[in-house]
Parts: structure tokens; C-alpha cells; sequence
């Protein structure tokens, strides 16, 4: 069992109670909701004539539904219409802050809440969303949770969780120029497998994170849900304390030395003690893109898609074979010859303003190909205003890319934003699943924001790395 | 919370076979914009239930013989992906009150607990006898055995595992996490006022 983690000490600290089922009572440090989970949690709620327990520590967002062509309410989608009316209307009567479309602090909540620096250090954060994990970069332990948890932490601000394991992944040495966080996320999930995290919590540490940014750790913290983890998260430092600095919730100036002092004893014991560990080298790590129906089933670009493994999901393939057969590519082929239909950037991996500046460098100059839809979709408003103040959505829009309101867009297509029937999409989200893009016969390629870029230039998948003049063979 | 306890399941199965099901096949995402969870059965397995044109494919769920049945037996990583808890629930909405699979998405798992579903895992030859039971004789009469931790029927009797912490809450009926947290509401307090300098 781990001893002495951020995991550990985290866990301790928000423990209320030992449950009679055997789980342990948790405290609940900060609560996200969205537009989605939340209308039913609320319902249920009412149904047993329960109140919102802690409407101070609860924070609302509107992501998933949200149109990103600017449409006036009411939406076109009463659906639509009607879940953002129910946040709305559940979030006032509850006293619980909502950050919608006229707050300008508008966008998907695990790009919102960072940005506004409510997710802190030490803190259990959850949410009625797998990538909840995202928060996790700040050394939070942050969970995803179904509908009737939302109810519970609604009606108690606590939630019952079982004990995890906690395995530390190191990645040692530097990325390769042109080798993005996206790609260390795509390459640990093709390591471990997509059941490989089952059971566990991740604790991401060694040179590479310790040398990465808060964005970047937030797109490898997020995508620990695809690697079948519980959360994910990595000890809090000087980069973590640099962000948060002058957010709009982070502590003030005067709080703030003695707040770092408390975060960082959050931070797991130099002698911690875990269950398992892995090691990773930065160098073996190349620009990745998932060929697949699963996050695992990925290559680096230019390697051939492989024949399944023996062994691999049950000796029987059937999960290769119905990758084969949906994605239409087959066992050899190289992805650099596959022509895309649509290149979406955005979501909560890739829709930061670290993402649109990767991929505006790509872009900039150049034309999108003949016969390509590709948008961009920032992340939350205060990334699109970010984006705007640089310039990048002209350098987008003279490049033939919409540029787009905020919201969780093709990454879900629960808005109009879908594909249509076997369309193929280079997309900087986090889930290549059949059906995922909002068509049944869709089909996803995972990839980062600026391979994502650099498909819709070429209109068929390409090295990012040929885009990024000077940076080559240099390091 | 005698009348919440969950210690056999019986009745009919029905096979879907397939591993790395993921919550995006069992419900798709663009039927999730309901407020109430009313009609989500309807929804469950669409995309390889019906065609586009609202036609019917083959599938299990839709075949007269499995109508009614309240196990579902399914291969690896059965609900793996999205968090949402629709495709539980309309699962359960269905009629399904246990999932016999040779693994479960964490979360899926987790959720069906909650809704007083029993998630058993069992091994992957096991799980095809049962499939190939329940489909050659779809009449077939099971029981998932909560105590005694085995899945009964069609002359088969075979072991199965649900972490302890699930079972247990099963089994004494104390799966309604949220009776057993507002039991807590003083401790809650405390942690809410000791924690306080988190969040400010
Ligand atoms: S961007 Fe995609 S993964 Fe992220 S919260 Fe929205 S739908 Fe979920």
C-alpha cells in the first residue's frame, strides 16, 4: 500500500468517515457542474426534499451543449434550451455560481475552473465528467463522478470512494522538439493499456513533468481517465505556484507565501512509498496519433499500423479487427497517406491557449486544403479573448479554419458540431470511441493540436514536425 | 434498510458480445440531453440496435426471446469510458439488475452499485459458457448468487468476484451511499471547518 503520497496525505486530510459498505467518506473540496450531469442530480435532489450542502464550494458551467456559432437564446435545440435553462435556474434557487455565457468566464469546465484558479493544490475536486482528472495537474486529487454522486455531494459535499492504488510514472530526460505533452499522454496509454490504471491513482513525476507547464500537465492529468486510471496528478511545485498567481479565486497576494508553504506540504514524501512504478524515457517518445477505436491504439507518426499482438485483448482481436474494419485502414499502412474530411482542435486536452498558439504556428501563412472543414474551438472564453488579444484567430481565419465560440464542440457532438456519416477527423480531443464525434459511422484520429494543424494544411495526416521550421534537427 | 438488500438475481440472460464496450456504444452521447433519466432505455445499444433510417439491426436487445431477461452477460472492460451514468441506468431501466463480465470500466462499475446493480466479474471461458448457454437456450433460468459468489444455471455453476466494498453494500443493503452519508452530517462539518484554509 502507498504510504507518504500527495495521494495518501490528501485522502487522510478530507476523510469524514469510515461507511458501513466498506467505502470511506470524503470531503469534497470543490465541485464542478455542468449542464449535463447536473439536471437529473438536481431532480433527485428535489425528489428527496434535499438542500445544496455547500453552495460555496459549488461552481457551475454551461460546456457540452453550447452552440459555437454565436446562436442566440433561445436555442434552436429545445433540448439544448432546456438543460442550460435548467442550470440556470437550478444554480440560482441553490445559491451555487454560474459562470454563463454573459459572466465572459464561460467554457468547458476543466478549462474554466483552472483558468480561474479555483482548482488549488491538496484539494479533492469532482465532477460529473471522467476528465475531472485534468484538475489533478495542480496536485489535487480529482475524481469524475455519475449522476447520483453529483446528487450526494450536492446533498452532503461528500463522496464515497474505495481505497486506490497509486503507481508514480517518471518519464526521464527532455522531449525531442516538436514532441508535445499530447504525445506523452497517447504514448503512457499505449504503454499501459487502457485497463492499465484500473484500480489506480497516477502520480506523474520525473524530468519531463517537473520541466512542463501547467497546460501540459493538464492535458496528461486529463487524459489518465483513457488509460483507465482513477485520477491523475502531479506534486505541486514552482510552476504549479507561478500559475496560480494573480488568478481571480487563487489567494491573495498577501496569503499567498503562507498558502504555497501549506501546498507544498501536500507534495508526496521524497520517501513515499508506492505500489508500482514505471519509467519512461523522454527520447523514445515521437509525435503520436491513434489509428483506432481505443487510445491505445496508437502509432508515432510514420509507423506502420500493426497486426494485433497475440495476447493482446484476449488473443481473440476482436478489438483490432473492429478497429480495422470501422476506422477502414489496415494493418501496415502508413496514417501519412490517409486523407482527413475535418480537423477540429479544441476540448479539454487541447483547447487552452498554449494549444491554439501550437497550432496558429502551423497554420500561420499557410491555406487549409481543398475539400477540409476545420474549426477551432477554444476551450472557455477567457481563452478565446486570450487567443483574440494575440492575434491567432486572424492567423485561423485567413488560413481557411472556423474560429469558433467555446464549448466541448466535436469533442462530444452533443451541439451541432458532428460529423457526418465516415467522415475522418484529425482531432485534439481525448476519445477516439466509435460514435463519439456525434455520428455513428464517424471516425477519430487522436492526435496534438498542432498535428491537428498540420493534417488540415496537407488534408492528410502529417508530421507536425516539417511545419516547425528552425526547430528541426536542432535540439 | 432490510428492504434495500441485494442477494440473488434471477432470470433469463441475454449475451452481448464484445470486449472494450464502451458507455458511447451501451448509450450514446447524443441521447444524454434528456433533464430526467425517463426513456433511457430506449436508447440503450442504439447504434448497433437500430439503423439510421430507425430500422432494426440484430442485436440481442432486440430479439423477442431476451425481452425480459434481468442479466446481462458481456466480455472485457465491459463499460469502459464516459463517466455517464445513463448507460447504467438505462440498463437498468431495461430490466438488467446484474452485469456478469469478465472485467468493467471503474466508473461504470462504481455506478452500477449505486443503482443497486450487481457487477460480477468472472473468467473469460466462463463467460463464453454462459453466452453460449443463454443463446442456445434463451429460456434458461440463472441466478447470480451474491453470497456464495457463483452464477447458477443451464447446468453451470461458476465462480464470480465483485470487489468486497460492492458486495458488501449489496448484500446489507447499504448501496444507497447517500442514507449512509447524512448519517455522517456532524463529521462533515468538522472536515468542512478544519478544511476551511483550502478554499478561500
Ligand atoms: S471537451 Fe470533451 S472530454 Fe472535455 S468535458 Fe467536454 S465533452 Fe468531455
Amino acid at each position: 500500500m502507498a504510504k507518504g503520497t500527495l495521494y495518501n496525505k490528501v485522502w487522510d486530510a478530507h476523510t469524514v468517515a469510515q461507511l458501513a459498505n466498506g467505502q470511506t467518506q470524503l470531503f469534497v473540496g470543490l465541485h464542478l457542474l455542468h449542464e449535463i450531469t447536473s439536471p437529473q442530480a438536481f431532480d433527485m435532489l428535489r425528489e428527496r426534499g434535499m438542500r445544496v450542502a455547500c453552495p460555496e464550494r459549488t461552481f457551475a458551467t454551461v460546456d457540452h451543449i453550447m452552440p459555437t456559432d454565436g446562436e442566440a437564446r433561445p436555442f434552436a435545440d429545445a433540448r439544448a434550451e432546456a438543460m442550460i435553462s435548467a442550470l440556470e435556474a437550478n444554480t440560482r434557487e441553490a445559491d451555487v455560481t454560474y459562470f454563463g455565457p454573459e459572466s465572459g468566464r464561460q467554457g468547458i469546465v476543466h478549462v474554466v475552473a483552472p483558468e480561474l484558479g479555483l482548482t488549488r493544490p491538496g484539494m479533492t475536486v469532482v465532477c460529473g465528467d471522467s476528465h475531472t482528472s485534468t484538475h489533478g495537474a495542480f496536485g489535487a486529487l480529482a475524481f469524475g463522478i455519475g449522476t447520483s454522486q453529483v446528487r450526494d455531494v450536492l446533498a452532503t459535499q461528500c463522496i464515497a470512494m474505495e481505497p486506490l492504488k497509486v503507481r508514480r510514472i517518471e518519464v526521464e530526460g527532455t522531449l525531442a522538439p516538436g514532441v508535445t505533452p499530447k504525445d506523452v499522454a497517447l504514448f503512457i496509454i499505449n504503454r499501459l493499456g487502457v485497463e492499465g490504471g484500473i484500480g489506480h491513482v497516477y502520480e506523474y513525476g520525473g524530468e519531463v513533468f517537473d520541466a512542463m507547464s501547467m497546460e501540459g500537465r493538464m492535458t496528461v492529468c486529463n487524459m489518465s481517465v483513457e488509460g483507465g486510471a482513477r485520477a491523475g496528478y502531479v506534486n505541486p511545485d514552482a510552476v504549479t505556484f507561478d500559475y496560480l498567481r494573480g488568478r481571480e479565486y487563487a489567494p491573495a497576494e498577501q496569503d499567498r507565501e503562507r498558502a504555497e508553504r501549506m501546498w507544498r506540504r501536500h507534495a508526496s514524501d521524497d520517501d513515499a512509498v508506492y505500489d508500482d512504478r514505471v519509467v519512461f524515457a523522454a527520447e523514445d517518445i515521437a509525435p503520436m496519433l491513434t489509428w483506432g477505436i481505443t487510445p491505445a491504439q496508437s502509432v508515432f507518426i510514420g509507423e506502420p499500423v500493426p497486426p494485433c499482438a497475440a495476447g493482446e485483448d484476449g488473443g481473440a482481436c476482436e478489438v483490432h479487427s473492429a478497429a480495422v474494419r470501422h476506422m477502414r485502414v489496415a494493418p501496415g499502412q502508413d496514417m501519412r497517406e490517409t486523407a482527413i474530411d475535418v480537423a477540429f482542435i479544441g476540448s479539454c486536452t487541447n483547447g487552452r491557449i498554449s494549444d491554439l498558439r501550437a497550432a496558429a504556428d502551423v497554420a500561420r501563412g499557410r491555406r487549409v486544403a481543398p475539400g477540409v472543414r476545420a474549426l477551432v474551438v477554444p476551450g472557455s472564453m477567457r481563452v478565446r479573448d486570450q487567443a483574440v488579444a494575440e492575434g491567432l484567430d486572424r492567423v485561423f481565419v485567413e488560413a481557411g479554419f472556423e474560429w469558433r465560440e467555446p464549448g466541448c464542440s466535436m469533442c462530444i457532438g452533443m451541439n451541432a458540431d458532428k460529423l457526418n456519416e465516415g467522415q475522418l477527423c484529425a482531432s485534439s480531443s481525448n476519445r477516439n470511441f466509435i460514435g463519439r464525434q456525434g455520428s455513428a459511422g464517424g471516425r477519430t484520429l487522436l492526435m496534438s493540436p498542432a498535428m491537428v494543424a498540420a493534417a488540415a494544411i496537407r488534408g492528410r495526416v502529417s508530421d507536425a514536425r516539417e511545419f516547425l521550421s528552425g526547430e528541426n534537427g536542432n535540439g | 434498510m432490510d428492504d434495500m438488500k441485494v442477494v440473488e438475481i434471477g432470470g433469463r440472460a441475454v449475451p452481448v458480445r464484445g470486449n472494450d464496450m464502451d458507455t458511447d456504444r451501451i448509450f450514446p452521447a447524443r441521447f444524454m440531453k434528456e433533464i430526467t433519466f425517463r426513456g433511457a432505455a430506449e436508447h440503450v445499444f442504439h447504434d448497433a440496435r437500430f439503423n439510421a433510417d430507425g430500422s432494426r439491426k440484430a442485436h440481442p436487445f432486440n430479439e423477442s426471446v431476451f425481452q425480459g431477461a434481468s442479466i446481462l452477460v458481456a466480455n472485457a472492460n465491459f463499460g469502459c469510458g464516459s463517466s455517464r451514468e445513463h448507460a447504467p441506468l438505462a440498463l437498468a431501466r431495461w430490466g438488467i439488475r446484474a452485469i456478469v463480465a469478465e472485467s468493467f470500466g471503474e466508473i461504470f462499475a462504481g455506478n452500477c452499485v449505486m443503482l443497486g446493480v450487481a457487477a460480477v466479474s468472472a473468467s473469460g471461458a466462463d463467460i463464453a459458457r454462459l453466452q453460449d448457454q443463454a443463446e442456445r437456450e434463451p429460456q434458461t433460468a440463472f441466478t447470480v448468487d451474491l453470497e456464495t459468489m457463483t452464477v447458477r444455471g443451464g447446468g453451470l455453476s461458476i465462480p464470480v468476484a465483485m470487489p468486497a466494498g460492492r458486495r458488501q453494500a449489496l448484500l446489507s443493503g447499504t448501496w444507497d451511499v447517500t442514507r449512509l452519508m447524512l448519517a455522517n452530517a456532524r463529521q462533515a462539518r468538522d472536515a468542512a471547518a478544519r478544511l476551511a484554509g483550502e478554499f478561500r
